[in-house]
């Protein structure tokens, strides 16, 4: 049970993260018009397309004693973050990045643009705008995008392979503790945690479609259709 | 007192591209800004408002210089103190009618602000809808709200995109007469943007016609849309005939010319305007302002009699509608209003040889 308390642990560290640095980016990506914004956009949808381990290989070697990274978390806390549940909560943000991104930039422009324009004609600043506006009515989008990344953090496989390695209780997440017991034949218990990630998974999903039903939109359904 | 003097390029391979490229002084009261769709109305309002930029131009209210691109000045919209209501309204749809109208003043404290959302929709005639959301008001009451909203803030200009096209007529007067009510104390310009003939002489005090993104005349409703000067114009403010036609003769003396309508034979007598015998000019002629006769009238003082028949004659509301062919050539086609009396009396029916009456001064001479 310890992995699956480990990886719940990192799903809401990534998505609380994701949620933190996807709005401001989402924003930016919605209503800013600039040449090289394809570029940006490109590099957030990246994860969607790579292989976890090309993703995993690359963070790993950056995380590593000789990678940018690496090196900074040496210098700041002496040690490096390969292998580390912060290393782990690295890489898990940027695979999950464009599951918190695109719903959130699809809800944003979604926004009837007058609206933003009777906000600030009304005299509101953009963060006003942002809070009394914008939020409230890409909620159904907000929900999606967070209960994705939480689900996919919750799933992924490679790259916490690739990263954190197999250390019991640091990085053994719920997915790669299946395949461990699968390996060495305990059937029983892979099935008893699989279990519970497929239930995790259904609730998780009927909950993103029930809230967007019930607040009236099919955002997540838009954008999957994508 | 409103000054603005803007010019905007715009190109655009969807729509023809064309500059904004107007100077206004707009004083308290209500002004309309009347043009075909595309002459540029709402690019207009966008640039008053601050939610486009002009390529060069000054804006000045009550002396305040609210943009200058020469000097960089550029007071961005949520400073300018514009109401803006557009033709979509853009009520907050997650607020109620309340909370709507309390926006803009979130700097008073909640005792004035509540006073003061209070007495909006008292004077908007909506205060009994306050917990109401946007989807549950009619689209008169949409209306009322969001003028009440933008004028909650106390704007020093109110500028209005279209926005009682959807209502029926009755609906129209009252909300405008409670704006007028309004602007009474408050003694704002407002700018009256429609391109609905109805409007303007429903509103009517000022008029700006607008087209192709140049003003091109200013005054009365009578005097812009009437004696229209150019053919977008005329057909926005309900010309039914605008012809082609080739300036034949001038009579100086008389104060008139001829004009032969390119299709054919037919020549008419216009009022003398700037064009020189051999240019081609548009000719607008009101379908009410052409009489029929069933035989050929004499002693008249209209000086244009026409000999044709009617090649349609069908019944709108309380009128009837004719087409008429000239027999000169049958590619002149006119069309004729008439009373339902007035087709009972003289027994018009289609094929009926008819003669047409246009007087001289119901011919106008466009410039395009």
């Amino acid at each position: 049970m310890d992995s699956l308390i480990l990886s719940v642990r990192l799903a809401v560290c990534v998505s609380a993260i994701l949620l933190l640095i996807g709005m401001p980016l989402a924003y930016w990506l919605a209503y800013w018009n600039w040449r090289g914004k394809f570029l940006l956009e490109a590099i957030v949808a990246l994860p969607l397309v790579l292989p976890p381990t090309v993703l995993g290989f690359y963070v790993l070697i950056a995380l590593g004693p000789h990678g940018p990274i690496g090196k900074i978390s040496e210098a700041l806390f002496h040690r490096g973050l390969a292998f580390t549940f912060g290393g782990l909560v690295f890489a898990s943000v940027l695979y999950s990045f464009p599951f918190t991104v695109q719903p959130l930039i699809a809800s944003f422009e979604a926004i009837d643009r007058r609206l933003l324009d009777a906000s600030a004609l009304l005299g509101a600043s953009r963060v006003r705008t942002f809070a009394r506006v914008i939020l409230p009515l890409s909620l159904p989008g907000i929900v999606t995008a967070v209960v994705l990344s939480f689900a996919h953090t919750l799933g992924e496989f490679g790259v916490v392979l690739m990263v954190g390695g197999n250390l019991p209780g640091i990085t053994r997440t719920a997915s790669i503790d299946i395949y461990d017991r699968v390996q060495s034949m305990e059937y029983a218990e892979a099935n008893r945690m699989a279990l519970v990630l497929l239930i995790i998974s259904f609730v998780v999903l009927s909950t993103v479609y029930g809230v967007n039903r019930r607040i009236g939109r099919r955002m997540w359904a838009s954008w999957a259709a994508r | 007192m409103l000054k603005a003097r803007l010019r905007k390029a715009r190109s655009g391979n969807t729509q023809p591209s064309f500059a904004l490229d107007v100077a206004l002084e707009i004083p308290p009261g209500i002004t309309i800004v009347f043009g075909p769709s595309g002459a540029g109305k709402s690019t207009l309002l966008d640039c008053i408002a601050g939610l486009l930029k002009p390529d060069n131009g000054r804006i000045e209210i009550a002396g305040e210089v609210l943009l200058d691109v020469e000097q960089r000045i550029d007071v961005p919209p949520a400073k300018r103190k514009i109401a803006y209501v557009f033709q979509s309204l853009a009520l907050f749809p997650h607020m109620t009618v309340e909370q709507n109208a309390a926006y803009g003043l979130a700097e008073l404290p909640a005792p004035q602000r509540a006073s003061r959302v209070k007495a909006m929709l008292e004077a908007f005639h909506v205060d009994q809808l306050t917990k109401r959301k946007g989807h549950e008001l009619s689209g008169g009451e949409q209306q009322r709200v969001a003028l009440a909203r933008s004028l909650a803030t106390s704007p020093r200009l109110l500028l209005l995109d279209e926005p009682l096209t959807a209502l029926d007529e009755g609906l129209k007067k009252s909300i405008i007469e409670d704006l007028r009510k309004w602007n009474a104390a408050q003694n704002i310009p407002i700018l009256y943007v429609t391109h609905s003939r109805a409007e303007v002489d429903a509103l009517g005090e000022r008029v700006i016609a607008l087209d192709q993104g140049k003003i091109v005349s200013t005054g009365t409703p009578h005097e812009v849309l009437d004696a229209p000067r150019r053919s977008s114009i005329a057909q926005a403010s309900g010309f039914e005939n605008l012809f082609s036609g080739v300036v034949t003769e001038l009579r100086e003396a008389d104060g008139v010319m001829r004009v032969q309508l390119v299709h054919g034979a037919c020549e008419i007598e216009t009022p003398l305007g700037h064009a020189a015998v051999a240019t081609a000019v548009r000719l607008a002629i009101r379908a009410g302002d052409i009489l029929l006769a069933t035989e050929r009238p004499y002693g008249l003082s209209a000086r244009n009699v026409i000999a044709g028949k009617i090649i349609s004659l069908e019944q709108r509301g309380t009128m009837f509608v004719a087409q008429v062919a000239a027999d000169s050539d049958g590619a002149v086609i006119f069309t004729v209003h008439l009373t339902l009396g007035a087709k009972r009396s003289l027994e018009l029916d289609v094929n009926r040889p008819v003669w047409l009456v246009i007087k001289t001064h119901s011919c106008h001479v466009l410039e395009d």
